[in-house]
């Protein structure tokens, strides 16, 4: 009963400075988060919502003004704008998060290494990345994507791999500054593995810079896969997404601006919303304000 | 305080030494060539006893620590032999050694604020020493934590052990190290610069924590220092080191009694008195230590030395003297200065 009433009691008072941390980053931070919230709850759940198809297309009520049937109008095939923003969405935020997911694993871990261990793998690891960095990134996503297909895996796996050196930078500059610490060499001198080290002292040490600049590079990968999109070679037609919304929209640019201005709305509030997260974590996660 | 003297002095020859250090030298790659941290240093430390390591800053006492345990800098060479209880380290694998480390040496460092990972509580960082190295299960390491924390004077430990270690102070994290050090009984404790970072009014606490718990659980320890007075009353013997060699060596009271090599002298004229009048400018030692990527074939210290005269520019003297008081000086002062 007492053992209940004290985990009760602990729960309520996490939850509440939980709560209270969250609401010292302002308001601002609060949108953001609601923002990001609403559109990944939507694009999971799209299937389960009464929205349209997003893809039937009805020649009768082209580029028709919002209205009860189309709440944010038809496009110029006459499809349910917002079921292909929604849908869209789906497939931008996939691409979002997938992408420098690779980027995050691949390029975390190569980091970590090269700034651990320093010598010939550091060498060996920022010669590669400047490599990959001199590779202009659109170009090498047109050829690809035109020489692999155009699919969505193939569209993620290449943002990916595009992402991997910002993560390696990221990752090898934070390594080097924890592994120069003391308590990485008391590890050391208390008998622990490399692997313990890594994992347990540097890992948790350097995980939230990185996982700041994975949301920021959410933003920009959005922006990414828009452009490519947009330049039709992104997920390939009927399905939706926000950048190949914008693309088809510019047809229309004079008698419905709103249909290629929605998507880029949309496009615009999300991207800003991932910064704004994304900042407000680097700042507090700053090392250089950092005493704890 | 004195806890030289409780102590029978050694009695048998260096056969029981529980370290042995024979012509150790470190070498670590510098921009301006090889510096040479530390320069053929022989010593030998018995169980249950202490050693105090002093010089200033570059004298290269850290480095001859670090050597013992072989944590040296990545691209540092490590030359001569260490001998441990009944090891030769200097001769293990990586693998052994590392086993070796945290068990039977365990090591403080100067720093209290960086030698403990910001972002793990200090309970687990204790708890999970303790599996690790003594393979107890969670909840018998849990209370052998928070009986170390106790002991090592940490208030209310039971609730400490989930605080993180920027919620304690100074003085508290260092008290912590010192348990996280303590926990699996180590033959010998290194104690680098225990006390620098803190507060002078903690500074006593902990060597005197340190040197309790090192009597009761008798172990050796090395306690490296740059100030000749923290080593006044909690050593047996003193190595006194500059510029990578040692320049002197004696038990603790003989050197007080009477410093034969002139570097000494003017470490122990360089510490403030408290008797002074104010405003008494301090004693520093004249010029700065030697480069030490340039050997000059003399005494280190003579360009700096009072006493120096043609010879100690010409060759390096030898560390000499009876067994007990060694010095390396070709113009020492005399016995009884």
């Amino acid at each position: 009963m007492r053992t209940g009433e004290a985990v009760a009691g602990s729960v309520v008072r996490n939850a509440t400075e939980a709560w209270a941390r969250l609401a010292a980053f302002g308001w601002l931070f609060g949108l953001a988060l609601a923002w990001i919230a609403v559109i990944v709850i939507a694009a999971g759940l799209a299937d389960l919502l009464p929205l349209p198809s997003p893809t039937d297309m009805d020649m009768l009520a082209r580029r028709e003004a919002p209205s009860f049937a189309h709440w944010l109008g038809t496009d110029r095939l006459g499809r349910d704008m917002l079921a292909r923003l929604v849908y869209g969405a789906r497939i931008s935020l996939t691409v979002a998060i997938l992408a420098p997911l690779i980027g995050l694993l691949i390029g975390g871990a190569l980091g970590i290494l090269a700034g651990y261990f320093r010598g010939g793998l550091e060498t060996l690891v920022v010669g590669g990345v400047d490599v990959l960095l001199a590779f202009p990134p659109l170009v090498l996503a047109l050829a690809v994507m035109a020489y692999l297909g155009q699919t969505l895996a193939n569209l993620t796996y290449i943002i990916g791999i595009l992402s991997i050196p910002a993560f390696t930078r990221v990752a090898r500059a934070a390594t080097l500054s924890v592994a120069k610490r003391e308590f990485i060499l008391a590890a050391r001198a208390m008998g622990a593995t490399e692997l313990r080290i890594l994992l347990r002292e540097l890992l948790p040490n350097v995980i939230l810079p990185l996982l700041a600049f994975f949301l920021l590079a959410v933003a920009v990968t959005i922006v990414v896969e828009g452009a490519l999109s947009f330049l039709g070679l992104g997920v390939p037609p009927p399905a939706p997404s926000w950048g190949g919304m914008i693309g088809e929209g510019r047809e229309s640019l004079e008698t419905a601006p709103r249909i290629a201005f929605l998507p880029a709305l949309f496009m615009f509030l999300t991207v800003l919303s991932f910064n704004i997260v994304g900042d407000t974590l680097r700042a507090t996660t700053d090392p250089r304000q950092g005493a704890a | 305080m004195a806890v030289a003297s409780q102590r029978a002095p050694a009695a048998g020859p260096a056969a029981t030494a529980l370290l042995r250090l024979e012509d150790v030298a470190v070498e670590l790659p510098s921009p301006r060539g090889v510096l040479r941290a530390v320069d053929g240093v022989s010593l030998e430390l018995e169980a249950g006893r202490t050693l105090g390591i002093v010089g200033e800053s570059g004298s290269g006492k850290t480095m001859l620590s670090r050597a013992i345990a072989r944590l040296l800098p990545r691209g540092a060479k490590l030359s001569g032999r260490v001998d441990f209880d009944g090891q030769t380290l200097s001769a293990l694998g990586p693998e052994a050694l590392r086993r070796l480390r945290g068990r039977a040496l365990a090591f403080i460092f100067q720093d209290p604020m960086t030698s403990l990972n910001p972002v793990l509580s200090i309970g687990s960082q204790l708890i999970e020493t303790l599996r690790e190295h003594l393979g107890l299960e969670t909840p018998k390491a849990q209370r052998r934590a928070v009986e170390l924390l106790g002991e090592v004077g940490i208030p209310s430990p039971e609730q400490r052990l989930k605080h993180y270690p920027h919620q304690f102070s100074g003085g508290m994290r260092q008290r912590v190290a010192i348990a996280i050090a303590l926990s699996c009984e180590p033959k010998l404790l290194i104690a680098d610069e225990p006390t620098t970072a803190l507060d002078v009014t903690v500074q006593a606490q902990i060597l005197d924590l340190l040197a309790r718990e090192q009597r009761q659980r008798r172990m050796a320890m090395i306690l490296i220092t740059h100030d000749l007075g923290v080593v006044a009353g909690r050593t047996d013997e003193v190595a006194v080191m500059y510029a990578g060699r040692v320049v002197e060596r004696a038990p603790t009271r003989r050197l007080f009694r009477g410093m034969r090599m002139p570097y000494t002298e003017a470490l122990i004229a360089a510490i403030p008195e408290l008797e002074a009048p104010p405003h008494t400018p301090l004693k520093a030692i004249a010029g700065l230590p030697p480069d030490p990527t340039r050997r000059s074939p003399g005494c280190a210290f003579a360009p700096r030395c009072p006493r120096s005269a043609a010879r100690c520019r010409e060759a390096a003297p030898p560390l000499a003297g009876d067994g007990q008081h060694q010095f390396a000086c070709w113009n020492p002062l005399g016995p009884s200065a």
